[in-house]
């Protein structure tokens, strides 16, 4: 499948994941994170349950401490 | 558009700023010098001095309430904006009851599980307010690197995304002012759009 991750295309082997196997996938190693698909947020607590399917809009968007 | 008209435009709008340390503090000031009418600030912490080289403070108030301080500041700079303050520890259930009628609110916290809570909280719960993001701007230099970052209608991002305060890579005045003045900048665009 292929999807927009944060404005640019990826493609995946399989037909549907969820959002912890892409983070796995992309071996994305930040702590603190926010993703949305198609505009909708995903709270962190439901990476597991969480399905990406093909041409989904995936938003991620990296969290560092300091202010 | 000349600044009377801007002025008298951001007069008419509430913009809530969630945490007032250096991204708070110097962010606030910006939009009150701007002339946003209405700010509503939160943070529960107080004044210390290790805070002066980048918060919107003087060595005078450490030991205040940043709240307390900030909405002076403010007033001693442009006494017309409104200002409402919160001494509070903002939580999920906290959240959308302060930040009530606000036309836009600023993510200011310092640590990155308050910043994601926060996201999560407005997003899910005040769906359509727009939130401006701080995350990463720790360090000097590397000007470059900090962008500005449009999700979507309800979320931007300000930042490098990947500088992590810590104690070789402390957070300094230019970084964190321009991070912070960023954000102002966005809510100005997001303000000057709106009717």
């Amino acid at each position: 499948m292929k999807i927009l991750l944060n404005n640019r295309e990826e493609e995946f082997a399989k037909e549907t994941i969820s959002v912890s196997e892409m983070l796995a996938l992309k071996k994305f190693s930040f702590k603190l994170r926010v993703i949305k698909i198609n505009g909708i947020l995903i709270p962190s607590e439901k990476y597991d349950s969480a399905i990406i399917h093909n041409n989904d809009n995936v938003q991620m968007l990296y969290l560092m401490s300091g202010g | 558009m000349n600044f009377t008209e801007i002025r008298s435009h951001l007069g008419k709008f509430r913009v809530g700023i969630a945490g007032a340390g250096g991204l708070g503090s110097n962010c606030a000031i910006a939009l009150a010098r701007s002339g946003v009418g209405t700010l509503v600030l939160s943070d529960f912490d107080i004044i210390e001095t290790s805070n002066l080289n980048r918060q919107y403070y003087f060595a005078d108030q450490v030991g205040q309430l940043k709240t307390i301080a900030l909405k002076e500041n403010i007033t001693r700079i442009n006494p017309d904006v409104f200002v409402i303050v919160h001494q509070k520890k903002l939580d999920r259930i906290n959240i959308p009851e302060i930040f009530s009628g606000c036309d836009v609110i600023v993510e200011a916290f310092d640590r990155a599980d308050m910043k994601e809570m926060l996201i999560e909280t407005v997003q899910i719960k005040m769906h359509g307010v727009p939130l401006v993001v701080g995350s990463g701007m720790a360090g000097w230099g590397k000007c470059d690197t900090i962008r500005f970052r449009k999700i979507d209608e309800t979320l931007y991002l300000c930042g490098d995304e990947s500088s992590e305060a810590s104690d070789n890579l402390p957070l300094l005045a230019p970084r964190v002012g321009i991070v912070a003045n960023m954000q102002a900048n966005v809510v100005l665009e997001i303000l000057m759009k709106l009717r």
